[in-house]
C-alpha cells in the first residue's frame, strides 16, 4: 500500500451532505475485476452528462481542480454500500485526502486501505476549510499525519483524531494481512478452542 | 462479572487477539462471497501466493449482475463485463474450493438470503461479507457487517479481521403494530427518528414487543436496513422463532450437536443493567406505512404527509433538500399519496422473502397493475419456488406482474434491469439514492404490501384503504 505521511495540495470543495458510495461511483463501474483506472468514472453522473461531454459546473471539471488531491465534503460521506470501488476511484483521480465532519463506517476504513487520509473535524472547522478551497489554485492545504494536523492556506491550525494503528499502516504504508499473519499461532489458538466449545460453527 | 449486552457478549466470544490499543483480531464464522466485491480479493491472494484459510466457512453465489429473466443461462442475457465478472466467481470459487452456488442452481440468490435459507447463519455467529446488507443476518442474533474489498481479502486469507469494539445502541419499539404496518414501515421510521448517520459508530440492538411479534423475515427486513441509518450492524436476540427458523436447514447443527447448539443461543440476550450509549424508543402503534421523498434513506414519512419544503430543514440538508426534490421532481406541499408511479419493483435483500410476497400477494388478489410496468423478483431460486407452489405466481402474473427470476435486481441495477431517466418507481428495496436504480430514476421506497397498493392505482397509496 501507498504511505501517506504529508501532504500539501488543492483541496476540490463539494458541499453537499451524505455524499454516497452511488454518488462518488455509479454501480455500472463496479463491473471491473481491477482496483485500477476508476479515476475517470469518479462521481460521473454529477461529472458527466448524457452524451459523456463534461458538465463544466461540477467542481473536479474546474481547471483549478483538476489536479485536486484533496477533497472537502459534507457531513457522512460516504455513506451507502461498501464498495471499495469508491477509494479506488477517489484514489485513481489522484486525492489522497478527504476532510469532512463525519463518514460512514465501511467507506472509512476502506480509505485506510488504500492509502487514503479520511479527517473528521468539527462542522465549523470543515467550513472554514471549505472557504479556503473555494479559493481553488490560489490556497494549499497542508495535510500533517503524523503531527495529525491540517493546515489552512490562511495558516489556521486544526487538530484531528486519528485510530494509532490505522495511523501506523498508513505512515509505514504496511500489509495488514501480512500484519495479521504474524499472529497466526493467537488465530490457531482461538479456532482449536472454538472448535470445541462451538462445535457446530 | 458486568452485565452485559448482545452485542458484548458475540464480540467477546469471537477476540483471538488483542493488542495494547484495543485493536482486535475478531474472528469470522461465515464469509459469504458474491461476485463484484470479491475478484480483486482472489487476485490478491493469487498475487501474494495465500490461499483460503477456512474455505468450508466460506460460501460464494453470484447475485448482483445476474440477469432475472428467463433463459438467462444464455450468456447472451448478460454483457460481456458482467459475463467476466461471474466468469471469475465460477473460477474463485473452484480454484480455492469454496462453498458455491453457481446461477443454474435452485439454491442461487440474493447472498443474504442464501445464508439463513441454508442455515449457514445461526445465532451467535460472526458473519461478515462484502456487502454493506450483511447486516441482514443480525435478525438471527449473529453481528454481520459489510466489508470491503480488502477486508474480504483479509477475511479469506486469516479467518479475522482487524477491528475495535462499537459502542452499544439499543432501539426499542414497544408496543403493538397497527394494521398495514410491517417490520419495512419499522426500520423506515427508525431512520426517519435517527437520520442516515444516527447509528455511526453502533451496533444496534433492536427489542421491544413490536421486535418479538415479528416473523424472522421480518426481522431481517429491520436488520437489514440498520447500515441505512448508519450502523455498522442491527442484532436482534434469538428466540423460539429464531431457533425454529433454523431447525433443518441443510447446515443447521442436527442431534446432539443442535442441543449444545441450543442450549448456547439461550444465553444470547442483553443482560438486566447492561450499559447501552444510546438509546432510541418508538411506540409501535404511532408508526404507520411509510415511504420516502427525498434520495435518502432517512427523507421517510408517513404515506398521509406531504412532501416536505427546504425550509423545513437546518443547516446542510436545506441545499440537500433542494437537490433532492429537483431530482425527485417534486413539489413541496404535494400530498404524498397523489404521487403517480410509472413502475413497482418487489424483492431485494430487504424484501424479497416468502412473507414479503405472500403480503404484496394478498393485497394484489385479483386485481390488475395500474401502472407501465411491475415485476417480482424472489428473493432466491427457493423462494421462487414456494411461491410457485402457494399460488402467489399466478396471483402476480394475473394481475399483470413480471415473475421473474432470483437476483438482486432493480435494486442497484447491475444487471439489465434498470429505471430509465425519470421513471418513477415504488420499490420495496434498501436505497433511494440519486441513479440507485438507473441514472435520473426516481425511487420511492415502501414496504411489499404498499408497493402493492401503489401498483393497483398508480400512484402512492395507503394501503389501509385496501385492506
Amino acid at each position: 500500500m501507498d504511505k501517506f505521511t504529508t501532504l500539501s495540495g488543492i483541496a476540490a470543495p463539494l458541499p453537499l451532505v451524505n455524499i454516497d458510495t452511488d454518488m462518488i461511483i455509479p454501480k455500472q463501474f463496479l463491473k471491473t475485476i481491477k482496483r485500477s483506472g476508476l479515476g475517470v468514472n469518479l462521481f460521473d453522473e454529477m461529472r458527466y452528462d448524457d452524451d459523456r461531454a463534461e458538465i463544466a459546473d461540477f467542481v473536479l471539471n474546474k481547471p483549478q481542480y483538476r489536479e485536486a488531491s484533496i477533497l472537502v465534503a459534507g457531513e457522512n460521506f460516504g455513506c451507502g454500500s461498501s464498495r471499495e470501488h469508491a477509494p479506488w476511484a477517489i484514489k485513481d483521480f489522484g486525492i489522497t485526502c478527504v476532510i469532512a465532519p463525519s463518514y460512514a463506517d465501511i467507506f472509512y476504513n476502506n480509505c485506510f486501505k488504500n492509502g487514503i487520509l479520511p479527517i473528521a473535524l468539527p462542522q465549523e472547522q470543515v467550513d472554514v476549510l471549505m472557504k479556503d478551497a473555494e479559493k481553488g489554485s490560489n490556497a494549499r492545504i497542508e495535510v500533517d499525519l503524523e503531527a495529525q494536523t491540517v493546515t489552512s492556506s490562511d495558516g489556521d491550525v486544526f487538530s484531528f483524531e486519528v485510530d494509532s494503528f490505522k495511523k501506523r499502516c498508513l505512515m509505514e504504508g504496511l500489509d495488514d494481512i501480512g500484519l495479521t499473519m504474524e499472529k497466526a499461532a493467537s488465530i490457531d489458538t482461538f479456532e482449536a478452542a472454538a472448535a470445541q466449545a462451538r462445535p457446530w460453527v | 462479572m458486568s452485565p452485559k449486552t448482545l452485542y458484548d457478549k458475540i464480540w467477546d466470544a469471537h477476540v483471538a487477539h488483542e493488542a495494547d490499543d484495543g485493536t482486535c483480531l475478531l474472528y469470522i464464522d461465515r464469509h459469504l462471497v458474491h461476485e463484484v466485491t470479491s475478484p480483486q480479493a482472489f487476485e490478491g491472494l493469487r498475487m501474494t501466493g495465500r490461499t483460503v484459510r477456512a474455505p468450508e466457512k466460506t460460501i460464494a453465489v453470484p447475485d448482483h449482475n445476474v440477469p432475472t429473466t428467463l433463459g438467462r443461462e444464455d450468456p447472451e442475457t448478460m454483457p460481456e463485463d458482467s459475463r467476466v465478472q461471474m466468469a471469475a466467481l465460477d473460477q474463485n470459487a473452484k480454484d480455492f474450493g469454496i462453498h458455491y452456488y453457481p446461477m443454474n442452481d435452485v439454491r442461487q440468490g440474493i447472498v443474504h438470503i442464501v445464508g439463513p435459507e441454508q442455515g449457514w447463519t445461526l445465532p451467535g455467529m460472526t458473519v461478515v461479507c462484502g456487502d454493506s446488507h450483511t447486516a441482514t443476518h443480525g435478525a438471527f442474533g449473529a453481528l454481520a457487517h459489510g466489508i470491503g474489498t480488502s477486508e474480504v481479502e483479509h477475511v479469506l486469507a486469516t479467518q479475522t479481521l482487524i477491528q475495535k469494539k462499537s459502542k452499544n445502541m439499543k432501539v426499542e419499539i414497544t408496543g403493538k403494530l397497527r394494521p398495514g404496518v410491517t417490520a419495512k414501515d419499522i426500520t423506515m421510521s427508525v431512520i426517519g427518528e435517527t437520520g442516515t448517520a444516527g447509528g455511526t459508530g453502533y451496533v444496534i440492538e433492536y427489542c421491544g414487543e413490536a421486535i418479538r411479534d415479528l416473523s424472522m423475515e421480518g426481522r431481517m427486513t429491520v436488520c437489514n436496513m440498520a447500515i441505512e441509518g448508519g450502523a455498522r450492524a442491527g442484532l436482534i436476540a434469538p428466540d423460539e422463532k429464531t431457533y425454529a427458523y433454523c431447525n433443518g436447514r441443510p447446515h443447521a447443527p442436527k442431534g446432539a450437536q443442535w442441543e449444545a447448539a441450543l442450549a448456547y443461543w439461550k444465553t444470547l440476550f442483553t443482560d438486566e443493567g447492561a450499559h447501552f450509549d444510546k438509546v432510541v424508543t418508538l411506540k409501535g402503534e404511532d408508526i404507520a406505512p411509510s415511504v420516502t421523498w427525498g434520495t435518502s434513506p432517512e427523507d421517510v414519512l408517513p404515506i398521509t404527509a406531504v412532501v416536505p419544503a427546504p425550509s423545513d430543514f437546518e443547516g446542510g440538508k436545506v441545499g440537500a433538500v433542494e437537490r433532492s426534490l429537483d431530482y425527485m421532481g417534486l413539489t413541496p406541499g404535494t400530498p404524498l399519496n397523489e404521487i403517480a408511479i410509472d413502475t413497482v419493483f418487489i424483492g431485494s435483500c430487504t424484501n424479497g422473502r416468502i412473507e414479503d410476497l405472500r403480503a404484496a400477494a394478498e393485497i394484489l388478489k385479483g386485481k390488475k397493475i395500474g401502472v407501465k410496468r411491475a415485476m417480482v423478483v424472489p428473493g432466491s431460486g427457493l423462494v421462487r419456488a414456494q411461491a410457485e407452489e402457494e399460488g402467489l405466481a399466478d396471483i402476480f402474473k394475473e394481475a399483470g406482474f413480471e415473475w421473474r427470476m432470483a437476483g438482486c435486481s432493480m435494486c442497484l441495477a447491475m444487471n439489465p434491469d434498470q429505471l430509465a431517466p425519470g421513471e418513477r418507481c415504488a420499490a420495496t428495496s434498501n436505497r433511494n439514492f440519486e441513479g440507485r436504480q438507473g441514472r435520473g430514476g426516481r425511487t420511492h421506497l415502501v414496504s411489499p404490501a404498499m408497493a402493492a397498493a401503489a401498483a393497483i392505482t398508480g400512484k402512492l397509496t395507503d394501503v389501509r384503504e385496501m385492506m
